[in-house]
């Protein structure tokens, strides 16, 4: 009837995830009733859960990058503290097995749940602003990737609750993530939880592809376009070419598991480095699709915090088109010492050291701008310095790991998680929070406190160091990745100091979160009410914060780079608005029903309820059909709102 | 009414126009690269499963191989089906943009016929395969084998699910601007399927027997 | 709702010109060589007609030209003034499929041969 799903599922009698569950079981239960005694929910179920509007979207996947952000953390510290105790004979308070869903869940949430959907959010909410258009190519779709992201957030943290997650790392290589090695249902959290949002991320990748190509306002040629833009651009293309990939990997893996098939299994005829090939194929891509954004972020603070255009605008658009080509060339050398040989190994060796030529055209650049610029330190300018060093660090130990007799030592050693450490955090996460603290007065209407920015800022960039140069010893005196227990008591110091470094970061955090209840709570005092808090360049400063539903009232004529820094320059007057009414597409519920049955049949594939199965996907089938029925799929905003709306900005405008 | 990918009434000229600048594309266009981008998108997913089928095929484990089981006559048969019915849908798409229902039916049931026996040639290849002791679960050659020609073979049976559903749209609503755009993608979809066939049928059947 | 869609020259694959004629036609010529494709590729896999190890070559050339076939006369790709964006798209997805195909094969062939175990004999 319920397949495997059994009593035993619930952690009883293991009290750490016990405890944990019940939790995060509260904290959730206590946030739904807070929501329902307001009496909130016709409010986010019109505004917020149906929304197919891009700032919307974008800032539910903020939310939902941030909120996991939370949860990785907790495993990043709860590993850390492992390490720093479990010593010599000492054996810490995390037994193997869960030390091993830790990292699991660690490294599966981080990639997938924390910086995807943070790049994400960022490029929905500012790509067709900084286009000049009204919204994305396809805005219900838009909403169907987004809650079907959700779908595989929650179903990795069920795992938590019900059952347990994978323990085979965020790579699940076969044959280990096979059925004779992981019988029980922690994989298959994995597999599914990845299949269904890496749906979703495929239908972005889509839908921004055909936005950036076919909408922009009028006069924006190629060449005009933010290098935001541009580098959104290329992540998305990179989304369409690699994720069905992964999608194809997984479901081979599925077969195997599922259907007794010889795919990657040690028997039958199966090969099982043919997973990590592929998925590596996905996987170093993958790395690209993270930073590029971030690229593209700090392209944008730099110009604008240095009173500067962006030096050499076609060399970034070049190298970024560059690294996105030759990023889907190097993928061998996270398997390197797997057996391909001295010949494989060169190639691929030499290709992962040319791709570090545009990253480094890009720096420069960058410098370029800020040089004999008028720089103003404000959080994002901080967070674009940090990058800017902690990157090259991290870039140098790259191309250092990229040398195969280099790489024969130091593969899968504490050097090589100090390294991609080093480039997402420093890169990624730099990015996206400089991004969150310079686009927050858009969204929002109101300022994050800099003060607290500032201090978040000190304690990442200080925390980093300190959580990861031990790391970056510890490699090169042999210490492996992964370790539940560590041997050898030598080693104990710079452990600790690595733990000193996580606890550091957490107050970063914690002033983030601080930072963020500051302002609110101060947000009259921190009123953008000009639109252009910082003297931007780009057309999203040209509009309201935050703009309306329709963006624009009239799309704007382009004639150079960094349209709005023109307009302002020219004097030019804000249009007037359309004597006509503005469409735009009606809220939908098909993103989040949609997910709802995702998130059934994905429960129902991984406990074996073949029956539940099959209503989920019936049900999804026909939600969609009937999606597909509607006619009526837009709504007007009349002539005389959007007069509303901007004789309201003009006032604002004027009493600055 | 100004929609959400308007046209502005002055258009760019020359340079801008031709270097990108001429404003949001129409609805048709921009749905119908849209689905272009994601038709490329399912090619890298097959292409995924051709990598694993060309390292996997020589992995019979002691069990059957191409040769022994490919019957050459009903791939051809199948071939022309296919190939037969992306005429027709072609055929079809014509009718649909000169507003001609009666023909566009006539072409969606022709397709929807070929497609039909196209599905039943393949499903009765898999079940006497099977009925061999040749299932999937027999060996990694089979194994990419099912799962490769399988997922083309779901490909073309969601097709045909899709074309009942386009034709009952039409039949209520007629030939409309957003029916046709459905219609368009949808015959992209299945003329890539075509394209996915020659691959199979190079890369799995001819050369297998070869 | 119809706005006028011919104001640009930007072309999609399948979206073809309003001219009858040319596209019963289009897509009759397409069928014609994509029938004497196929034919000539079964015709060479079967008989001894094509020098034994070029057999593969000869397949893989056909199989490229009826592809071909498809993508222009069935799919129009390349007819309209601005088609740029798509045969680019087309041109990345290639790339992705050859490296992926062409790149596993290499790797793990070179693998297997490192591997004395991994491939059993038949």
């Amino acid at each position: 009837m319920l397949g495997r799903l059994t009593w035993s599922a619930i952690p009883f009698n293991e009290p750490l995830p016990l405890v944990s569950a019940i939790v995060v079981v509260l904290v959730i239960l206590a946030v739904l009733g807070f929501i329902t005694v307001k009496g909130w929910w016709p409010y986010l179920w019109n505004e917020w859960i149906t929304s197919v509007d891009h700032k919307r979207i974008g800032v539910m996947y903020m939310t939902l990058g941030l909120v996991m952000l939370l949860r990785g953390f907790a495993d990043a510290i709860m590993m850390r503290t492992q390490q720093a105790i479990a010593i010599g004979d000492a054996q810490g308070y995390l037994p193997p097995d869960h030390y091993n869903q830790i990292f699991s869940a660690h490294g599966t949430i981080m990639i997938f749940f924390v910086a995807m959907p943070l790049v994400i959010g960022l490029m929905n909410f500012v790509v067709p602003l900084q286009l000049g258009v009204r919204d994305v190519a396809f805005p219900t779709l838009n909403s169907v990737s987004f809650w079907l992201t959700c779908t595989g957030a929650l179903l990795v943290n069920m795992s938590l609750v019900i059952g347990n997650f994978a323990r085979t790392s965020w790579w699940n290589y076969p044959p280990l993530s096979e059925l004779a090695f992981s019988p029980d249902v922690g994989v298959d959290y994995y597999l599914w939880s990845l299949q269904i949002s890496g749906i979703g991320t495929l239908l972005t990748g889509v839908n921004f592809v055909t936005t950036i190509l076919k909408l922009r306002a009028p006069g924006m040629t190629y060449f005009r376009m933010p290098v935001f833009c541009w580098t959104s651009l290329a992540v998305n293309m990179m989304i369409v070419a690699v994720f069905p990939i992964l999608t194809a990997t997984f479901v081979m893996l599925l077969l195997d598991r599922y259907l007794g098939m010889h795919f990657f299994t040690n028997d039958g005829g199966g090969n099982p480095m043919m997973y990590v090939n592929l998925f590596w194929a996905w996987g170093h891509p993958e790395v690209y699709i993270l930073i590029l954004p971030a690229f593209g972020i700090f392209s944008e603070v730099v110009a604008t915090f240095s009173g500067k255009g962006l030096f050499s605008y076609r060399s970034m658009v070049l190298a970024t088109l560059g690294i996105c080509v030759l990023s889907l060339m190097v993928w061998l050398h996270h398997f390197f010492t797997m057996g391909a040989g001295a010949n494989v190994n060169a190639i691929f060796g030499i290709m992962s050291s040319i791709i570090a030529v545009p990253t480094g055209v890009k720096v420069f650049n960058w410098l370029f701008t800020m040089y004999r610029g008028r720089v103003v330190f404000t959080t994002p300018i901080l967070f674009t310095v940090g990058f800017m060093v902690t990157f090259v660090i991290g870039g140098l130990t790259g191309v250092l790991l990229a040398v195969p007799p280099v790489d024969f030592v130091l593969h899968n050693s504490a050097f090589l998680v100090a390294h991609f450490h080093n480039v997402i955090i420093g890169g990624v996460l730099f990015g996206v929070l400089a991004g969150y603290n310079y686009w927050f007065p858009k969204v929002f209407g109101f300022t994050l406190d800099e003060r607290l920015g500032k201090a978040s800022f000190w304690c990442w960039l200080v925390g980093f160091y300190l959580a990861f140069t031990p790391l970056y010893v510890l490699g090169l005196m042999g210490m492996t990745r992964r370790l539940q227990h560590i041997a050898d008591p030598s080693w104990r110091p710079l452990l600790l100091v690595a733990e000193l470094g996580a606890v550091v970061i957490l107050v970063g955090i914690l002033c983030q979160i601080a930072q963020l209840y500051v302002s609110i709570r101060t947000r009259d005092q921190r009123r953008d009410l000009t639109g252009d808090p910082w003297n931007g360049r780009t057309l999203e400063w040209s509009t309201a914060s935050p703009p309306p539903p329709y963006n624009f009232a009239a799309l704007p004529k382009i004639e150079t780079i960094d349209a709005f820094w023109q307009m302002k320059h020219a004097g030019q007057v804000p249009a007037e608005p359309p004597r006509e009414a503005i469409e735009m597409p009606r809220n939908s519920p098909i993103g989040i029903v949609t997910a709802f049955f995702a998130t059934i049949t994905g429960f129902a594939l991984i406990w074996h309820i073949w029956w539940m199965v099959l209503v989920g996907l019936i049900a999804a089938a026909i939600a969609v059909l009937a999606f597909g029925w509607i006619d009526d799929r837009e709504r007007e905003i009349s002539p005389a709102e959007i007069a509303q709306f901007e004789r309201a900005r003009s006032g604002q405008r004027r009493s600055t | 009414m100004t929609a959400i990918d308007t046209v502005p009434a002055e258009v760019p000229t020359g340079q801008a126009r031709g270097r990108g600048g001429g404003g949001p594309a129409p609805t048709r266009v921009v749905v119908a690269y849209g689905f272009w981008i994601f038709i490329l998108s399912d090619m890298i997913m097959f292409a995924a499963l051709f990598a694993a089928y060309a390292v996997l095929s020589g992995n019979t484990a002691g069990g059957p191989s191409g040769r022994e089981l490919f019957n050459l006559r009903s791939v051809f048969i199948e071939t022309m089906c296919l190939l037969l019915s992306s005429y027709t849908c072609g055929l079809g798409a014509l009718s649909a943009e000169r507003r001609q229902p009666a023909r566009f039916f006539l072409f969606a049931a022709l397709t929807f016929v070929l497609g039909g026996a196209f599905l039943l040639i393949e499903c009765t290849e898999f079940a006497g395969m099977v009925a061999r002791g040749a299932g999937p679960e027999r060996s990694a050659f089979l194994s990419s084998f099912f799962t490769l020609v399988g997922t083309h073979g779901v490909h073309v049976t969601g097709g045909l699910l899709w074309l009942a559903y386009m034709v009952a749209q039409t039949m209520s609503k007629g030939l409309r601007a957003s029916v046709l755009r459905r219609l368009l993608c949808w015959s992209l979809f299945w003329h890539a399927l075509d394209i996915v066939w020659v691959g199979v049928l190079t890369l799995v059947y001819l050369m297998g027997v070869t | 709702m119809d706005r006028p869609e011919r104001i640009y020259d930007d072309r999609t694959p399948g979206v073809e010109e309003h001219e009858s004629t040319a596209n019963i036609l289009s897509y009759t010529v397409g069928l014609g060589l994509a029938i004497v494709a196929t034919i000539a590729s079964f015709v060479v896999s079967q008989t001894g007609l094509l020098w034994a190890p070029g057999i593969p070559v000869g397949l893989i050339v056909l199989a490229i030209a009826q592809i071909g076939v498809h993508l222009v006369f069935f799919l129009h790709l390349g007819s309209g003034a601005d088609s740029t964006n798509n045969i680019l798209a087309l041109a990345f997805g290639v790339l992705v499929v050859f490296l992926v195909i062409g790149g596993s094969i290499w790797i793990i062939s070179n693998i297997n041969a490192n591997s004395p175990m991994s491939m059993p004999v038949n």
